[in-house]
């Protein structure tokens, strides 16, 4: 490798500034469309993180995290609606309902070996169960949705998620930054060198002494929570909730796809495959339209296409083969 | 696809009209243009009926030309989705659109609502049944489109009219709908306001389906076991085919069917699919008035945008497509301005007595609503759509009780 | 509801069961031998469904009939689908097999829709709408001639893995892939095949599927949930437990259905599901070990 001017740690950590200051200046620099984009970048983001804590770090496939979605969403908007309880209290509520679910999920899936497939086919019975059920209970609204208020009067309660675009943009911007340090830190820590472990070969891990079904669990339930708070998020700024997209499958995948093209497994994958992804679809809506080309699925088959592409050229990622080319990192991470 | 010439054809259309109705006063007023965003869904879950809905705005062009009204349709798929939706409403804004339009499903409509109240541009809903929309308290919408209770309560009534003039003696109903969106604002709807109509016969039961059923065969067994005379549906347009072949099948004949209020029964595939057994379905819905002169303007715009489409089954959604673009055409008119809060004080104040949909005038409540809508009752005859109740809108007679599904082919 | 009505309720629920049961043993066989879990099995599904509605509209050829030329074009779509684009993942982690068919699964359902539009498909039979009644029982018809046919092809993949020489490769392969290797059997052409194997299942059981519903291109992730339900129910791998896993998630929706609300159905699938994994992890007639 050629010599650098810093090493690639420093110009990793000068990159990352860069883009999180580029971040913060986003609002004052462009407009309202590129910056809904960018927020949908964040959340998505965020929500890559929270799954690739699972999956990346410690090897378990989810394939249902719009389950921990809808219950946070749902939690924390009930509690605001038919109590008067403000997210600020119900974010904790809706993180134990999610914990508490994925405990279910968790037990039933660690107790036997055959752990990979079964685990991932469970994660979306239970997701699908969920959007059943919510799609059923009267009291928050069944399939027709559950509403919040949009008063002018509220407008600015921000303990109460209340504001404007800005005050979200900002609060995804939080999210994100937030599950990035979550991420490294749990990384760094004891634990997750247990997670890397487990992932690599949970058999040698069991050997050398490490709790595999305590590792597990704990990250089942990080993740869970790190995802019902975006469901917070998600039920505050868009004001309702339909079971049928908030536990949709699709919902699920989208989760998931961020982190798997960015890279499953490193700190700034999911950052890096939801800021390619999101703004992929924009473009692929652009491109077709500036063809003339006003066929309905023909982005969709495209954007299908191009997954299949890169998760054949790029398996382990765009962001180890980016980092490489940038020279921010001399290892895999 | 079907309007790869627009821009050319709405060129000349433009031109021709103007030159043909505009007196002096009107070209003043037509020197800016209302640049209207409308988004629907063309592809996805919803495409079906979002291109629908589309198949009217293209048909809107010509005829909101000839009223001389001077628009400008941006096309925009939501692909079903409520993120897109919510980023093409910001970039349509963006490109210039002075007033929104859509966006068939209530998800959807609520995403882009969010974008048009932050940016002060006014929505024109032209489909979205759920009650919650106008109540939630935004300010920049109005929905040209009956609530789930509007639909119900008017469905309900024009049943008992209906089955009384045709001398049909209804004692039991069963009420069997799909558990999406739609279909549980109208149970919802229909458990709060049949008790307080005092109808002459009786809910037996209600039974929700799964909208994803492959089949709806338990479900039509189920009925058999109640046998009602009245079998009251809200399904959408796979699901009546999968009910009508499931009621063939094991032979389930009721007095009549009738939805209070529901998409499905009125689509080229319904018919296509089930043939004759698709006729004397009834439905109480809001519709196309066949003796208003907009309605035939509009019918014969459509013909020629979209020539393989038949207008009796889209009239519905392109009716009210057509109506949500006249309401912010007609407010522009009436403004002078294409500013957002000028343009929403000018819609809040619409009274647009000629119009497309049965009804009275088009005019809006405090929360943007729509309480003028009416509904009539629509039969398949012939396989076609045909207003049969009340008779100032009835051009044939209803078929009624409903003849057996034995010797229809 | 009476006991003829509750009766037929659940016949008709044995016959949809057997036919969806053909869909999941495709994703069995498929799982079972290349140990890849096809998440675009719906998808394969829904575009069978798709060619017995071309077919039928080009030579009106019944769709339970043409279930015959669709499952070989579907064996050959297979084989070289493993061959071509599936085997370079067959050693890669799950979640990477997992994005390449759910993109195949992106593709394939908007392929379909640019092709044939969103509305929904259907096939005008001479008995679509005729039923046989035994008593007050009345069984549609349909439903008979395609169970019949599922039960069928059924027995013919049955044959094909005890009887031929590359039936029983196969088997060796799924049970012991290394000892497979030393004996010198093709371990790649026996994955193409079986996946072909797989799709084949899948192609038949869509062909017949037209007979009994009709379809949009949008329909397709809930029957790849439905064939992951029954495989995991009978055991994921085992033919037999796929079969088993159809009847009986057919026949509890039937029941559930007539004796609660039709519209909670499915979490009686899943319900199902999870006592069985709770009970029985490996499924009905899954073995126990990996």
């Amino acid at each position: 490798m050629s010599a650098s001017p810093a090493s690639p740690g420093a110009r990793q950590t000068v990159a990352l500034a860069l883009f999180g200051l580029a971040l913060v200046a986003a609002p004052f620099v462009v407009d309202r469309y590129i910056l809904s984009i960018i927020l949908l970048c964040l959340i998505g983001a965020y929500l890559g993180q929270a799954w690739n804590i699972l999956m990346g770090f410690c090897g378990l496939l989810s394939l249902g995290h719009a389950l921990y979605l809808g219950l946070g969403a749902y939690g924390a908007a009930a509690l605001y609606v038919k109590f008067g309880i403000g997210p600020w209290l119900g974010v904790f509520v809706a993180m134990a309902l999610a914990v508490a679910a994925s405990f279910v999920i968790g037990w039933l899936g660690f107790r036997f070996r055959i752990e990979g497939v079964y685990f991932s086919l469970l994660t979306i019975a239970f997701a699908e169960s969920a959007r059943i059920g919510f799609d059923n209970w009267a009291w928050l609204g069944g399939a027709a949705g559950f509403f919040l208020p949009v008063r002018a009067e509220d407008f600015g309660q921000y303990w109460n998620l209340r504001g404007g675009p800005f005050f979200f943009y900002y609060l995804a911007l939080a999210l994100a930054a937030g599950g990035l340090f979550v991420s490294a830190r749990l990384r760094a820590s004891k634990l997750g060198h247990a997670w890397l472990a487990i992932r690599e070969d949970a058999q040698a891990a069991r050997a050398l002494g490490v709790n595999v079904t305590r590792a597990r669990f704990m990250a089942l339930f990080v993740s869970a929570a790190m995802t019902a708070v975006g469901g917070v998020y998600l039920a505050f700024w868009g004001n309702n909730i339909f079971p049928g997209q908030i536990f949709d499958m699709a919902h699920s995948i989208d989760i998931m796809l961020g982190p798997i093209v960015g890279g499953v497994g490193t700190l700034f994958g999911p950052i890096v495959g939801s800021f390619l992804l999101v703004p992929l679809g924009e473009a692929l809506i652009e491109a077709l339209r500036a063809l003339g080309l006003n066929a309905p699925g023909a982005k969709a088959l495209v954007y299908g296409f191009l997954l299949m592409g890169i998760i054949a050229a790029a398996p382990s990622g765009v962001w180890p083969w980016l980092a490489r080319r940038l020279r921010l990192q001399d290892r895999e991470q | 696809m079907s309007h790869k010439n627009l821009t050319f054809h709405r060129r000349a259309v433009l031109a021709g009209a103007g030159a043909l109705i505009a007196s002096p006063a009107i070209v003043r007023a037509q020197e800016k243009k209302l640049k209207i965003g409308v988004l629907l869904p063309r592809s996805g879950f919803f495409a079906q009926a979002g291109q629908s809905c589309h198949r009217g705005a293209l048909a809107s062009v010509k005829v909101l030309a000839d009223l001389g009204y001077n628009v400008e349709l941006m096309h925009i798929d939501t692909e079903s989705n409520a993120d897109v939706a919510r980023t093409q409403a910001e970039k349509a804004i963006n490109e210039g659109a002075h007033c929104l339009v859509g966006a068939f499903e209530s998800g959807h409509t609520l995403a882009i609502a969010q974008v048009c109240e932050q940016r002060q541009t006014p929505l024109v809903i032209n489909v979205a049944a759920a009650p919650n929309i106008t109540q939630q308290g935004y300010q920049y919408l109005v929905r040209n489109f009956p609530t789930g209770g509007m639909l119900v309560t008017n469905g309900l009534k024009l049943v008992t009219e209906l089955t009384r003039s045709a001398g049909v003696d209804i004692k039991t109903a069963a009420f069997l709908h799909a558990n999406d969106t739609f279909g549980t604002s109208m149970r919802t709807a229909v458990d709060a306001i049949f008790p307080k109509l005092d109808m002459p016969f009786k809910l037996v039961e209600s039974i929700a389906y799964d909208p994803k059923a492959q089949d709806l065969s338990v479900e039509v067994t189920k009925l058999r076991s109640i046998n009602p005379d009245l079998l009251m549906i809200v399904t959408r347009a796979g699901d009546a085919i999968k009910l009508t072949r499931d009621m063939v099948r094991q032979k389930f004949e009721p007095k009549a069917i009738i939805s209070p209020g529901s998409p499905g029964l009125y689509d080229e595939e319904f018919f296509k699919a089930v043939g004759p057994y698709a006729n004397y379905f009834i439905y109480n819905l809001p519709w196309a008035n066949p003796k208003s002169a907009m309605t035939q303007a509009l019918e014969a715009s459509f013909k020629q945008t979209s020539p393989d489409n038949r207008f009796a089954l889209d009239c519905f959604n392109a009716g009210f497509t057509f109506e949500a673009l006249l309401v912010a055409a007609d407010a522009f008119k009436r403004a002078g301005a294409d500013d957002g809060p000028t343009l929403m004080k000018a819609i809040k104040a619409s009274s647009i007595k000629d119009h497309v949909m049965t009804g009275g005038p088009i005019a809006f409540n405090d929360k943007g609503d729509n309480l003028n809508i009416t509904s009539a009752s629509v039969e398949n005859i012939a396989l076609t759509p045909t207003v049969v109740y009340p008779a100032e809108a009835a051009t044939a007679k209803p078929v009624l009780p409903m003849p057996s599904w034995q010797g229809r082919k | 509801m009476s006991l003829p009505l509750f009766v037929e309720v659940l016949i008709q629920g044995m016959l949809t069961g057997l036919v969806y049961g053909l869909m999941a043993l495709g994703l069995s066989v498929i799982f079972g031998v290349v140990r890849v879990v096809n998440f675009a099995h719906g998808e394969f599904a829904v575009l069978a469904m798709y060619a017995a509605f071309v077919l039928f509209g080009l030579f009106h050829l019944d769709p339970i009939i043409a279930s015959i030329p669709i499952a070989a074009a579907f064996f050959v779509i297979g084989y070289l689908l493993q061959r071509a684009v599936v085997q370079p993942f067959v050693t890669r982690p799950q979640h990477e097999q997992f994005i390449l068919l759910v993109g195949l699964s992106i593709v394939i359902v908007n392929a379909l829709l640019l092709i044939f539009g969103p509305e929904s498909r259907h096939v005008d039979l001479p008995y679509s709408f005729d039923s046989f009644s035994i008593g007050s029982i009345l069984i549609d018809e349909v439903r008979v001639y395609g169970a019949l046919a599922a039960l069928a092809v059924t027995a013919v993949l049955f044959a094909f893995f005890r009887f031929t020489s590359t039936g029983v490769a196969i088997r060796a392969a799924a049970d012991n892939l290394v000892g497979a290797a030393v004996v010198g059997l093709d371990v790649k052409r026996l994955y193409a095949i079986s996946f072909g194997v797989g799709l084949a299942c899948v192609g038949a059981a869509g062909a017949i599927m037209m007979a009994l519903t009709d379809m949009t291109p949008m329909l397709a992730p809930s029957l790849t949930l439905l064939a992951f339900t029954i495989v995991i129910v009978g055991g994921l791998g085992s033919m037999v437990g796929a079969l088993a896993g159809g009847l009986l998630i057919g026949v509890a929706e039937a029941a559930a259905s007539a004796l609660a609300s039709p519209s909670m159905k499915s979490m009686v699938s899943f319900g199902l599901l999870i006592v069985v994994l709770a009970l029985r992890p490996q499924g009905l007639f899954g073995k126990a070990e990996a």
